[in-house]
C-alpha cells in the first residue's frame, strides 16, 4: 500500500545526516516505521535514568533541549536540537539508561527512529556509525562525564586530524647551504658554522647533490683523527642522498627517513640525483609539521626569539582552531585553549621587548588585557585593546616612569600587531598615555568613571571593566579589583548607565520575521553579530556580575553560570544565555575564519536554513535578559 | 404480511460489517483515559459537496495513541470511479484514470472499518466526511457508522476563550494550520489532510488540558 507520510518522513529526513548517505530504498523502509511524537513546551520525551527506549530522534519541527542533571539536582543545558538535529542516540551507541533529560524548549514535533529497523538497514556502514559517535560524544560531553566522552574524542576525533596532516605537503627548507665537492671540510664546517646549521649538502659543478655532511660526520671522523681537517668534503659525506620530488607529503616524507634510516631528504627537481637541488627536508621539519597541537604551539612561543617565530605560532594556532571547530569540540574547550595560547604570545611579545629595553623596568608592573582578550574570549585575530598598571613611584619620578613603559607598550604593541593583532583603532592600548598609569591613578580613573558615570565613562569602562592580568605583578591587578569594587558599592547610578548601555543594541522586534542587516556603509545587507548578539549578553553578564559584587571571573559563559548558580530563580535563563553565548562566539569564528576576518559580519545568504533557524534560537535569551535588566536596575524611565 | 425482507436483509449483511457492529456490543472500559485511547483521525477526498451524486477518491487515515503517531499504522486507499468531475481534480490530483493502485468501493469499506474499529473518529468538519462515508455504506446496503465522532472545527472554536469566539466563523483547515502552526505538508490529499488534522486535534487537546478543560464529556460534545 501507499504510504504518503513515510514519504513525507523521507523528505525530510534525506536531508539531513545520517540519512543523507543512505541509499533511498533503505531510507523509505526506515521512515516507514518512524513515529511522529507531538510535544508541548516543557513535555519531557526522556528523563535521565529512564530505562533506553527503542527509538533515537529527530527534531522535525522547534527544538529540544538536552539537560545534564549533577549531583545536587540541578540541570544543566547540554545541548539544543534544532529541526534536521538528532537526539537521544545513547541507546543506538551503548544499551544503557539515558545520562541526559531531554525536554520540549517549545512546541515541537520528533521522529522516532526505530533502532532495530535502522541498525537492520545501515549495518556496518561506516560512515553513518562514525556520523553518530561524533553525535553522541557532542551531545553527550560535559565536565562530569568528560572521562567517558574522552575516550570516545581519542579514539576517532584526533585520528582524522593527524590524517589531514600527514597528507599534507611537507614544508621543506628551500635553498639549502650547499658546498662545491672539490672544497675541503675545513671550508665546509666554516660555512656550516656560520650559518649556523647542523648539515651541509654537498653540490657538483651543476648543482646536482652528491653528499651530505652532518655534525655527527665530522665528530666520527674528524675529530677522532680517522682524516685530517684539510681533507676533501668527498671523503667525509655520506653518499648518495637520497632525493624527492617537491611536492611530497609529511607522511612520505617521514616514510623514506625511517626507511633510510635518515634525518635529510634532498629535494631535487625532478626528484632523482641527476638533477638540480632545490632543497632540504630535516627531521625537525616534520616534526614541526605533524606537531599542530597546543602543547607544541606554546612550547614554540615560549621559545620565539622574534616576533616572526610569534606569527607562525599563531597562524598555526587559528589551523588548530578550525580543526577543533570542525571536530565539534566544545567551544568553552576550545576558547580555553586559544586564549592560553594568546596570553602566552603576549607574555613573549611583552619579555621581548622587555629584553630590548636598556634597563630593566624601575618598578613592577603589570599588563593588562582588556576587552574580549581579557574575557577569555578572543578566538580568532581581534584588536588588541591592553593596557598597563604601575606601582606608585615619587612624584618627580612619574614621568619618567611612564615613559619607560610606554616605550615597552609601543614596542608590545608593535609585535602585536606583526603578529596579527590589529592596533585598536580608539587607542586603546598601552602605548597610549591614557592607559598606562600608576596604580594610584588609575584608582582615581575608575572611581571618577563609577561616580560621575556618563556616555563616555561607559564605553571606556565597559571596556576595561573586563580586564585580566596577563603578566607580571598580580597583586597590583588585585589592589584595583578591590579599590573598584568599594567604589561601586556607594552608587547605584553606575549601574543604570551601565544598563542602558547593556540595552542600546537591542536584537529589535520583528526580529523572528526578519533579521535587521546593517543599512548603509561597507556592510550593508550584512547582518553584525558582534552588536546583535554578543554585546548585548556580554553587557548584561558584566552588569550583573559587577553588581553582585562578584570579582574574578571575566568571561560571558562563566558569568552566566555563576549567576545561574546564585540565583535559582533565573537559574534556566541564565544557563540559555550562556548557551546562546557559546553557540554565537562558534557561529562568529566560523564565519571569521570561512572569510579570514573578524567574523563580526555575516552574510546571511550564505548560511543554510537550518544554521539562520539555529542562530534565531539564540535571540531569545537575549530579549529575556533585556527585559530582566530593565525590571532589575528599574531602567523603563532611565532609556 | 410477510415480513421476511426483514430479517433476509439482516442476515445478508456480509461478515466484516458484523465483526465491525460486534466490536461495539463490548462496552468501552469507562477507565479508559484520553491519553491511552485510540483515536483516527481521517479524510475524503471527493468529487464534489453533493453526498448523493459526488464519489469518494480517496480516503486516508492516521492512528494514534497519546501524542504518537505511528507512520506504518495510517491507511491510505484510492477508489475506482464511476462519477468522475474534471473540474475538482485541480483541487486533489487524483485523475479517472492515474497510475495509482485502486480498490472498489466495498474493498474500500471493508478495509476501513477493520482499520477504524470502535475507535474515535476525528475529522475537519467531520459531517461532510461522515456523511459521504454514510451514503456509501448505504449504497452497499450497510448501516450507518458507528463511531463517535470529533469535528475539529468545533472543537477548536469551543476552545477558544467565549470572549475571543466569533459565533458565525468557519474555520478551514488551513486557518487552523495557521493559528496552531502545523505545517501544511501534502495538504489536499487525503492522508496529508489526516496527519494535518491529527496534529491539529492534538495541539487543541494540549491547549484544553492546560486548562483542566479537558474530559470526554467536553471533547464528544457537540
Amino acid at each position: 500500500m501507499k504510504n504518503s507520510i513515510a514519504e513525507r518522513v523521507y523528505d525530510f529526513l534525506k536531508n539531513y545526516p545520517p540519512f543523507n548517505i543512505l541509499k533511498d530504498d533503505d531510507l523509505l523502509k526506515i521512515s516507514k516505521q518512524v513515529s511522529i511524537i507531538y510535544l508541548e513546551k516543557g513535555d519531557t520525551l526522556f528523563k535521565k535514568g529512564d530505562a533506553f527506549n527503542e527509538h533515537f530522534y529527530m527534531v522535525r519541527n522547534g527544538a529540544i533541549t538536552s539537560f545534564h542533571t549533577n549531583a545536587t539536582n540541578a540541570q544543566e543545558i547540554v545541548n539544543i536540537s534544532d529541526a534536521g538535529d538528532i537526539f537521544g542516540v545513547r541507546p543506538l551507541i551503548a544499551k544503557e539508561n539515558y545520562k541526559l533529560t531531554a525536554i520540549a524548549n517549545e512546541e515541537s514535533i520528533v521522529y522516532a527512529i526505530p533502532i532495530d529497523t535502522f541498525q537492520a538497514v545501515t549495518n556496518n556502514n561506516a560512515s553513518v556509525y562514525k556520523f553518530l559517535i561524533t553525535a553522541f560524544a557532542t551531545n553527550a560531553y560535559d565536565p562530569y562525564t568528560a572521562e567517558e566522552t574522552g575516550k570516545i574524542f581519542s579514539d576517532y576525533l584526533p585520528s582524522t586530524s593527524q590524517d589531514v596532516l600527514s597528507f599534507q605537503t611537507a614544508n621543506y627548507t628551500k635553498n639549502p647551504i650547499t658546498c662545491d665537492f672539490k672544497s675541503s671540510l675545513k671550508d665546509a664546517a666554516i660555512t656550516m658554522s656560520a650559518h649556523k646549521i647542523g648539515c651541509i649538502i654537498v653540490v657538483d659543478e651543476d648543482s646536482k647533490p652528491v653528499g651530505i655532511i652532518t655534525n655527527s660526520d665530522i665528530k666520527n671522523k674528524i675529530a677522532t683523527g680517522l682524516f685530517p681537517i684539510e681533507t676533501s668534503v668527498t671523503n667525509i659525506m655520506s653518499s648518495p642522498v637520497i632525493t624527492n620530488k617537491k611536492d611530497l607529503t609529511v607522511a612520505d616524507g617521514q616514510l623514506q627517513m625511517i626507511k633510510h634510516t635518515i634525518g635529510h631528504l634532498c629535494i631535487t627537481k625532478d626528484g632523482t640525483v641527476n638533477s638540480k637541488l632545490i632543497g632540504v627536508l630535516t627531521q625537525h621539519d616534520v616534526l614541526v609539521t605533524l606537531g599542530n597541537n597546543p602543547s607544541v604551539i606554546l612550547k614554540e612561543i615560549k621559545r620565539a626569539k622574534r616576533t616572526k617565530k610569534l606569527r607562525t605560532a599563531r597562524l598555526k594556532a587559528n589551523t588548530l582552531l578550525k580543526s577543533y571547530l570542525e571536530q565539534n569540540i566544545p567551544i568553552s574547550h576550545i576558547v580555553k585553549i586559544i586564549s592560553q595560547i594568546n596570553d602566552a604570545i603576549n607574555i613573549r611579545a611583552i619579555e621581548l621587548a622587555i629584553k630590548k629595553m636598556p634597563t630593566p623596568p624601575p618598578v613592577p608592573f603589570s599588563w593588562m588585557a582588556i576587552g574580549s582578550q581579557g574575557r577569555k574570549e578572543q578566538l580568532l585575530f581581534t584588536d588588541q585593546d591592553n593596557a598597563i598598571v604601575f606601582q606608585d613611584v615619587e612624584a618627580d619620578k612619574y614621568e619618567e616612569t611612564q615613559a619607560y613603559f610606554l616605550e615597552v607598550a609601543k614596542l608590545v604593541t608593535k609585535s602585536l600587531n606583526k603578529i596579527g593583532f590589529e592596533y585598536c583603532e580608539a587607542n586603546m592600548m598601552a602605548s597610549n598615555v591614557e592607559w598606562c598609569k600608576s596604580i594610584t591613578n588609575w584608582k582615581l580613573q575608575f572611581e571618577n568613571w563609577i561616580l560621575n558615570p556618563d556616555e563616555k565613562a561607559i564605553l571606556l569602562s565597559s571596556i576595561f571593566f573586563d580586564y585580566n592580568s596577563v603578566y607580571g605583578d598580580n597583586n597590583l591587578v588585585d589592589e584595583l579589583s578591590n579599590s573598584i569594587y568599594s567604589s561601586l558599592s556607594k552608587t547605584s547610578l553606575f549601574f543604570k548607565f551601565l544598563g542602558r548601555d547593556a540595552l542600546k543594541n537591542p536584537p529589535a522586534f520583528g526580529f523572528f520575521k526578519q533579521f535587521l542587516v546593517e543599512e548603509s556603509g561597507d556592510q550593508k545587507d550584512l547582518f553584525n553579530i558582534k552588536s546583535r548578539a554578543l554585546m548585548p549578553l556580554i553587557d548584561a553578564a558584566r552588569l550583573l556580575i559587577l553588581s553582585s559584587n562578584i570579582k574574578g571571573i571575566n568571561n560571558t559563559a562563566e558569568r552566566f553560570e555563576k549567576l545561574a548558580e546564585m540565583e535559582p530563580n533565573n537559574k534556566e535563563l541564565y544557563q540559555s544565555c550562556s548557551y546562546a553565548f557559546k553557540a554565537l562566539s562558534k557561529f562568529k569564528t566560523k564565519q571569521g575564519l570561512l572569510h579570514n576576518n573578524s567574523g563580526k559580519f555575516i552574510e546571511l545568504e550564505t548560511l543554510t536554513k537550518e544554521e539562520k533557524l539555529k542562530l534565531k534560537r539564540c535571540f531569545k535569551p537575549i530579549q529575556e535578559i533585556q527585559e530582566t535588566l530593565k525590571m532589575r536596575f528599574d531602567l523603563k524611565n532611565f532609556m | 404480511m410477510n415480513f421476511n425482507w426483514l430479517f433476509k436483509k439482516k442476515q445478508s449483511f456480509p461478515d466484516f460489517w458484523n465483526v465491525y457492529l460486534e466490536t461495539f456490543s463490548k462496552k468501552k472500559n469507562k477507565g479508559d483515559t484520553i491519553p491511552n485511547t485510540r483515536f483516527i483521525a481521517f479524510d475524503t477526498e471527493t468529487t464534489g459537496f453533493d453526498k448523493k451524486e459526488d464519489r469518494v477518491l480517496s480516503i486516508g487515515a492516521v492512528s494514534f495513541v497519546g501524542k504518537t503517531i505511528q507512520v506504518n499504522n495510517s491507511l491510505e486507499l484510492y477508489l475506482e470511479q464511476d462519477v468522475f468531475k474534471p473540474e475538482t481534480v485541480k483541487i486533489h490530483g487524483l485523475m479517472k484514470t492515474g497510475s495509482r493502485e485502486k480498490v472498489s468501493e466495498l474493498e474500500a469499506i471493508k478495509t476501513f472499518l477493520a482499520y477504524i474499529k470502535n475507535d474515535v473518529l476525528i475529522a475537519h468538519h467531520a459531517n461532510f466526511d461522515r456523511n459521504m462515508m454514510n451514503e456509501m455504506l448505504s449504497r452497499h446496503g450497510l448501516g450507518k457508522l458507528k463511531n463517535k465522532f470529533i469535528d475539529t472545527g468545533v472543537l477548536y472554536k469551543k476552545s477558544i476563550h467565549i470572549i475571543y469566539r466569533e459565533k458565525e466563523k468557519m474555520y478551514s483547515l488551513d486557518d487552523l494550520c495557521k493559528e496552531l502552526n502545523v505545517p501544511m505538508v501534502d495538504r489536499h490529499t487525503a492522508t496529508g489532510d489526516a496527519l494535518i488534522t491529527a496534529l491539529v486535534f492534538l495541539k487543541i487537546v494540549s491547549r484544553l488540558d492546560k486548562r483542566k478543560h479537558l474530559n470526554w464529556g467536553y471533547l464528544l460534545e457537540r
